[in-house]
């Protein structure tokens, strides 16, 4: 019995330190995220009191939170598009036999390394100054205005700066999966006389579906949690047209002390995001090919 | 197999991708350039070469915000998180893959479905908790809030690599009498260095460009890391561009070198973690 003793010893040992910070950090505040978006609190009082569905009612009243799930959901469609036709067309061209492509790749991915907070200032500055010299010096309306201060433009303001943010990224998994494609595969189609764009149609494109699946979560996943760029770009302005969802969770958490309504909304976040999630990569990976 | 030709096309490719390229790059060289200019050089023109390197603005934000303070900071929650994150998480990752049953289960698909849950949804209650627990406002409570964070992507990387590890290896050494952590640590550790340097750049950039955390957890000055001090002078009226910008250079200098150090790891690293995450 005495090895028994020690073989659940040594288990415990190796497992219990993980287990515990997945229980302090994640387990226990999900816990009482769902707890407080039950409850009244403000932050500071000792006694929180129960409001059943209150926070949830209140929540279909909100035209705010309307209007920064409407943002929320216009942002992550138009990114994931974006993200992985730029990362798939960068893919695309640099997987040909360049010169310089090392460099090239090297180049494009650069900007992914800084983070995002720091991306949103200095695009602040491009913005605000140099595109308004753009616009003196060569007459071109769109650079006249100042895109922050309109919502329309603030909108497409993100959507660019993130692009050029991630775009990067999503071809370096594009790179590796137009890698894995079989130059056989590639030769017989064209052997067999298919064009340049059909052998992309019809062999490339069905190879890395794994791989789209994975980027399509990957942009999906990470637009719907967008916050840094709403924060130090367009701090959800103007008007608060460019609040996303997480934004609104931490500014009404953190500097309008609504907890407890706070917590509501990131609930109704998860279940959102996990919803989506899920019905996409159940559609896509049922798209795939096995090899 | 025939080579292919380098002709017009590509020649034309590759000078658009050339040119595609320096524009992608630009916002970083003119951030790093705008912090050698004046406040009059750049409302003059915030195109132009500064006039001279002028490091009066690299000099003033060094010790205004003391840089030397936040990117230590960040240097000592990123490299001591990363190696706790990376020793827990390959320390269960190795019992629970060896010895499967109920209870290993149960808490690796406990810990993994942790890795669908945004971080937002958390953060409320998990400043509730960090007071109770005496970890806000502190480098190492930063530090233990990431290792609850960054455990369940590294202990599912891990648990994948370790069970296409042979286990002839473990008994070998066991049959020499090594005991657990013998074979953890001699036997393990090394063979797991492909997917230690995976997670290891995964979780690096992750904790050093974080800004939410730190922004929810951090007060005093003399904590913050590089994200929170270099933002500082985007305040709501300020157009100090000059320093702004050199504040933002001095945020994106070591990220650039880490990456132009690293890269081949890094690009690895990418694609192994999105891969199998």
């Amino acid at each position: 019995m005495k090895t028994g003793m020690r073989n659940a010893l040594t288990y415990i040992v190796f497992v219990a330190p993980a287990v515990l910070f997945f229980i302090a950090f994640i387990l226990f505040p999900l816990i009482r995220a769902i707890i407080y978006s039950f409850q009244d609190w403000d932050g500071i009082a000792s006694q929180a009191s129960w409001v059943g569905w209150g926070n949830y009612k209140r929540l279909l009243d909100d035209t705010d939170f309307g209007k920064s799930l409407a943002f929320t959901f216009k942002y992550v469609a138009v990114t994931a598009v974006l993200f992985n036709l730029s990362g798939f067309l960068l893919a695309l061209a640099l997987n040909m036999a360049l010169k310089s492509r090392n460099l090239l790749r090297t180049g494009f991915f650069l900007p992914h390394v800084v983070g995002s907070v720091i991306i949103g200032f200095i695009w602040q500055f491009i913005i605000v100054q140099l595109f308004g010299e753009i616009g003196k010096a060569t007459g071109i309306a769109l650079f006249q205005k100042n895109w922050l201060s309109m919502p329309d433009m603030s909108f497409w303001s993100i959507v660019i700066v993130a692009v050029w943010h991630s775009a990067g990224y999503f071809m370096v998994i594009y790179l590796a999966a137009l890698q894995g494609v079989p130059r056989d595969l590639l030769e017989a189609s064209e052997i067999d006389g298919a064009s340049r764009m059909r052998r992309l149609w019809s062999v490339t494109l069905p190879l890395i579906r794994p791989a789209m699946t994975v980027c399509f979560f990957l942009a999906i996943s990470s637009s719907f949690k967008a916050f840094d760029l709403n924060f130090s770009l367009t701090r959800g302005g103007p008007f608060g047209s460019t609040e996303s969802l997480a934004l609104q969770i931490y500014s009404d958490a953190f500097v309008k002390n609504l907890f407890t309504y706070g917590a509501a909304k990131a609930v109704i976040f998860f279940l959102v995001l996990a919803g989506i999630t899920l019905v996409q990569v159940g559609v896509m990976k049922r798209k795939e090919v096995e090899m | 197999m025939k080579q292919e030709r380098y002709g017009i096309g590509k020649f034309s490719l590759e000078i658009s991708m050339i040119v595609l390229a320096l524009l992608f790059l630009f916002p970083l060289y003119i951030t790093v350039v705008s912090g050698f200019k004046t406040y009059n050089e750049i409302m003059a023109s915030a195109w132009a070469f500064p006039k001279s390197f002028n490091f009066d603005n690299y000099r003033t934000v060094w010790h205004q915000i003391n840089i030397p303070g936040a990117f230590l900071n960040s240097l000592i929650i990123t490299v001591t998180a990363v190696s706790a994150i990376l020793l827990f998480s390959s320390a269960a990752a190795y019992q629970l893959v060896r010895r499967p049953g109920v209870v290993s289960n149960i808490i690796f698909f406990g810990i993994l479905s942790a890795m669908v849950l945004p971080f937002q949804t958390l953060m409320i209650p998990l400043v509730k908790v960090a007071k109770e627990l005496m970890l806000i406002d502190s480098l190492y409570g930063l530090i233990i809030i990431y290792c609850g964070f960054g455990v369940p992507l590294a202990l599912f990387l891990y648990h994948g690599f370790i069970k296409s590890v042979p286990r002839e290896l473990e008994e070998a050494a066991q049959i020499d009498g090594s005991g657990t952590f013998g074979v953890y640590f001699r036997i393990l550790l090394p063979l797991m260095k492909p997917i230690t340097s995976t997670i290891a750049i995964l979780h690096t950039l992750w904790i050093w460009n974080d800004f939410l955390l730190p922004l929810i957890t951090l007060t005093s000055a003399k904590n913050k890391t590089i994200p929170l001090a270099s933002s500082i002078y985007f305040g709501e009226y300020n157009n100090e561009w000059g320093l702004a910008m050199a504040a933002l250079s001095y945020a994106i200098i070591p990220m650039v070198v880490f990456f132009l150090l690293m890269q081949k790891y890094i690009i690895e690293g990418i694609t192994t973690g999105a891969v199998k995450g």
